[in-house]
């Protein structure tokens, strides 16, 4: 479970602030598929980047099953971030490592050993149907094969959490099904809690058992996903839900 | 076609062994202040990549020291800083003349120049992967070892053959200041003693070190680029 408590977030330029996150509350239970969705700037990228804490909130409270992380520094930070596995937009992958090898590199971080990497990562490359191309490297793959690998990667750490930041963006329609697919699946068999932030309303309909509307870093709404399509309370809200039924 | 075959072999037997001395001097020169220059400047990149403002461990004093002494190096002419440094080589080296004299103002000359390179190759690492490293958790030492160095290895892999042609051609500075090799050799005999076929033979060896050592690099760059 994933407790956010009156998270703000304050970004200080040289004479200027921006509060990327005002007050946000919100609970995300074991087994969710949250999404979290909002036009750009609105503090998606952010609220799921102090879920790791790659930023760290200025001010509130974060706990993760039970555990007040919000001031975790030095191992018990690195110990935190390799138990939550994180996906992005443009993949991020390590261009001079072959995919197995980028599948490898959260366990190598942890020490394992060689051996024990090598077998758990063609083991994820089997979850994610990527066995084949073990020895590619990733400028060698397309979008979406490149997506999967970043979800075996992601997977490498046996992770509770996984925080996908625009993972489809960047991918066709049939392609993000595909990926979508893969993700709920992962869910389901794994039993692993999904972050979805995304700026498409389809997304959220696809797989998100729940979701928060962020609009100009706040939570505007926030219920199931059959509550926020079928009585959306918020113009914003509205807005986003208009774009799925006219794109379908 | 008898005669000119007979001056080319005279020419060998007269000056062939003078010329592969001083190739080997130049060559020694070369690579063993490349191979300091990286020894030192490589820490000193990471140092100024990793202490950069926004950078993983922005330190501003570290930074606009470490950004002071890289500068100040590349500032002064080689020639300059050969003669200035005169008793640092000797009490480094014993001697300030020869190969070895030759050595510790390449290296220092050179150190700076490696230095931006690695921090330019460094900072060519898309923040996106860097980041992705941080989200498994790894270590600052991690991400330098296992992520940047790795990930910009083509690129810095790419400014070597830079870097060797740089001092390849310091090297010849240094011979005119008593280090020998081939410039020394040029400007021997081709200056002060008008024997311009030694100045010319010279420089054919010089023109095919270059291409060798750049043929060399780029055929390795493709080795390792897997992008
Ligand atoms: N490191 C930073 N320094 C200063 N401002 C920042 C920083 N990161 C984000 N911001 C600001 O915080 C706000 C929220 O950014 P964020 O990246 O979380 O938005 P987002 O909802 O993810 O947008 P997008 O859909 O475009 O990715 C934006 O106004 C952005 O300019
Ligand atoms: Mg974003």
């Amino acid at each position: 479970m994933i407790e956010l408590i009156d998270i703000t977030k304050t970004f200080d330029a040289a004479n200027t602030s921006h509060d990327a996150l005002i007050d946000v509350t919100l609970t995300i239970e074991d087994g969710d598929i949250f999404g979290i969705i909002g036009i750009s700037g609105a503090g998606k990228s952010t609220l799921a980047r102090c879920i790791n804490l790659l930023e760290r909130p200025s001010a509130g409270t974060i706990r993760i099953d039970d555990v007040d992380i919000t001031n975790f520094t030095g191992r018990d930070l690195l110990d935190l971030r390799s138990s939550i596995g994180m996906i992005f937009q443009d993949f991020s992958l390590f261009s001079q490592r072959t995919v197995l090898q980028n599948v490898m590199f959260p366990l190598e971080i942890r020490g394992d050993s060689r051996q024990h990497c090598r077998a758990r990562a063609y083991e994820l490359l089997e979850v994610v149907g990527l066995v084949e191309k073990a020895n590619s490297y990733p400028s060698q793959l397309s979008g979406g094969q490149q997506q999967r690998v970043s979800i075996a990667r992601a997977l490498a750490n046996d992770p509770k959490i996984i925080l996908c930041d625009e993972a489809t963006s960047a991918l066709d329609t049939l392609t993000t099904n595909s990926i979508l697919d893969l993700l709920r699946q992962i869910n389901r068999d794994l039993g692993v809690t999904i972050v979805v932030i995304t700026h498409s309303m389809s997304v959220v309909r696809k797989i998100c058992n729940k979701v928060a509307v962020l609009d100009q870093g706040r939570v505007i709404e926030l219920g199931t996903t059959e509550e926020i399509f079928d009585d959306p309370q918020n113009a914003v809200t509205s807005e986003l839900i208009g774009e799925v039924i006219i794109r379908g | 076609m008898a005669d000119s075959m007979s001056f080319f072999s005279d020419f060998i037997a007269r000056y062939g062994s003078l010329l592969i001395q001083g190739t080997i001097a130049t060559l020694i020169m070369t690579f063993v202040s490349s191979a300091l220059a990286y020894l030192l400047g490589t820490p000193l990149g990471i140092l100024l990549m990793m202490s950069a403002p926004n950078s993983l461990k922005p330190n501003r004093t570290l930074y606009s020291v470490l950004g002071w002494i890289v500068n100040i190096g590349r500032s002064i002419p080689f020639i300059i800083l050969m003669v200035a440094l005169i008793p640092l080589s000797r009490l480094i080296m014993g001697t300030s003349l020869g190969v070895a004299g030759a050595i510790t103002p390449l290296v220092i000359a050179s150190t700076p120049f490696v230095a931006r390179l690695i921090e330019n190759s460094l900072q060519e690492v898309p923040s996106g992967v860097i980041e992705a490293a941080q989200s498994y958790g790894a270590s600052t030492f991690q991400i330098i070892w296992k992520v940047l160095l790795s990930e910009a290895l083509p690129s810095i892999a790419r400014s070597i053959p830079i870097t060797v042609i740089t001092i390849f051609s310091y090297t010849a500075i240094a011979g005119v200041v008593g280090a020998g090799g081939l410039g020394d050799i040029a400007v021997r005999y081709g200056y002060h003693r008008y024997q311009t076929d030694v100045m010319v033979a010279t420089i054919i060896i010089m023109i095919f070190l270059i291409q060798v050592i750049q043929t060399l690099g780029n055929i390795a760059v493709r080795r390792i680029d897997k992008r």
